[in-house]
């Protein structure tokens, strides 16, 4: 079936089978392999990217469901000119990411987050990135991040 | 993991997904939110021949003040109805059971209607809408009908919707008084192991998550507080007549105990906040 979805501001349409999972038409289909795959299971966060805007999890959805709408994955966070998005940037800044498997999936998240929390506490940042697992980190660093990356300002354009 | 192949169809409207659905209910299955039905799929322990994309069905997506109860559209996703004005004035503890349902981004997909369609004992939104009384719309070729929440819930991931049934409403009564939820899990994003919705007004209905093999009502516990008994009495009947299941999280003995404790610290809370 064709599908046409808007992904990171450029305008796709591929005939794809129907039982296609968003995450495999972005890296397989589109080459975009910023976004893992971790569980395949809806439990650990890695495939999370923006759908209109809001995160979700990119193994649970089909790209059937991604018609008509807009996705934002990692590669469309830095702007073209490689200017490191304020949250990513914040993850530089504050050591958030190790071997950096999870960390796409938490930056769209925390993206998603903190448009819906603009002024958040640091309970309700872990509690916003329930749906993120890491390996590494302890998550303390990761929590620092999105901290920062909200403060006044961080986030203007 | 990759689901078996199927067919793909985006309905438009109620009418257009009822029409498909009756040409092989059996085969057919309507795809709201996904987050229950996908997973399901890719294990393949769900193989339906077509698909019938209702998510984008318009005007079903709503949660809206209807006088003496709120009405909540089916595909109102579980993020909205977290956050609605409505929901948290008049149904708050359906407001904030939406809010505890996986984690953020299962929030964004995830739609009430499903959630009880699917009928899954381990899901919290079936036991909010028993412990609130609550109606299930239903349309189908045989025109439209409203079920009590207390007959919708028939056994493991079965309800009272036929196979050529939608549901399109959810009705719960405005609940003033005092409620609580709690829910028992190890891991932030996890299921409940046990689960209890409890409004008290007056009586008191108390509903439980995982104590079966569908959302229950705690009856020992709602029949002693009638008759008088205190809320340590009443909690401790909790798991009265009921089968809980035993799997990895806890055997059914522990779910048993759980259910006492968790029903016992419902009902203070609920209490406390005005029941
Ligand atoms: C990682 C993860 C964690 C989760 N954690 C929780 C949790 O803690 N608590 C909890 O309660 N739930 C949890 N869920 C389940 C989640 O709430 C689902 O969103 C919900 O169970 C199903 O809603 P859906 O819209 O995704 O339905 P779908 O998956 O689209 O559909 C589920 C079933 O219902 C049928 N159906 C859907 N809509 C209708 C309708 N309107 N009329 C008739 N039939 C319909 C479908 O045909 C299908 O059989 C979790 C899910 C995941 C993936
Ligand atoms: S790969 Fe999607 S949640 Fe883990
Ligand atoms: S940095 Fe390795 S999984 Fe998070």
């Amino acid at each position: 079936m064709q599908v046409t979805v808007t992904v990171n501001g450029k305008t796709e349409s591929h005939d794809v089978e129907a039982r296609m999972l968003l995450v495999y038409y972005l890296r397989e289909v589109l080459g975009l392999t910023g976004t893992n795959v971790g569980c395949d299971t809806t439990s650990c966060g890695a495939c999370t990217v923006l759908l209109n805007g809001e995160s979700v999890k990119s193994c649970t959805m089909l790209a059937a469901q991604a018609d008509g709408e807009e996705i934002t994955t990692i590669e469309g966070m830095a702007s073209s000119d490689g200017v490191l998005h304020p949250i990513q940037e914040a993850f530089r800044e504050h050591h958030g990411l190790q071997c950096g498997f999870c960390t796409p999936g938490m930056v769209m998240a925390i993206a998603s987050f903190l448009k819906e929390h603009p002024d958040p506490t640091e309970a309700e940042v872990r509690e916003g990135l329930e749906g993120n697992l890491c390996r590494c980190t302890g998550y303390h660093n990761i929590v620092q991040a999105a901290l920062a990356a909200a403060r006044p300002g961080a986030l203007a354009p | 993991m990759i689901p078996a192949s199927f067919e793909y169809r985006r309905a438009g409207s109620v009418e257009q997904a009822l029409g498909w659905l009756s040409e092989d209910p059996d085969s057919t299955k309507l795809l709201a939110g996904g987050h229950s039905l996908l997973p399901l799929m890719k294990l393949r322990l769900a193989t339906p021949g077509v698909l019938v994309d209702v998510g984008r069905v318009p005007g079903l997506s709503y949660v809206r003040d209807a006088g003496d109860h709120v009405a909540v559209g089916a595909l109102t996703r579980h993020r909205d109805v977290e956050i609605s004005d409505v929901a948290r004035a008049h149904v708050p503890l359906l407001a904030h059971v939406a809010g505890q349902v996986g984690d953020p981004q299962v929030r964004h997909r995830g739609t009430i209607g499903g959630s009880i369609a699917h009928g899954d004992p381990a899901s919290d939104l079936p036991a909010a809408v028993l412990a609130l009384d609550g109606v299930l719309v239903i349309d189908g070729p045989r025109g439209r009908r409203e079920v009590g929440a207390g007959d919708f819930f028939r056994g493991f991931l079965e309800t009272a919707l036929a196979p050529d049934e939608m549901l399109t409403e959810i009705r719960v009564r405005k609940a003033p008084g005092g409620w609580a939820f709690q829910k028992f899990n190890r891991r932030a994003q996890d299921w409940a192991i046990v689960g209890v919705a409890a409004v008290v007004n007056g009586g008191a209905r108390v509903a439980l998550v995982n104590m079966g093999a569908t959302t229950v009502r705690a009856r020992g516990t709602e029949e002693a507080l009638a008759a008088g008994a205190g809320i340590a009495e009443a909690a401790a009947r909790a798991p009265e007549g009921l089968e809980p299941p035993s799997d990895l999280q806890g055997s059914a003995e522990y779910r048993r105990h759980l259910a006492t404790v968790l029903v016992r610290r419902a009902l203070e809370e609920a209490t406390a906040a005005g029941g």
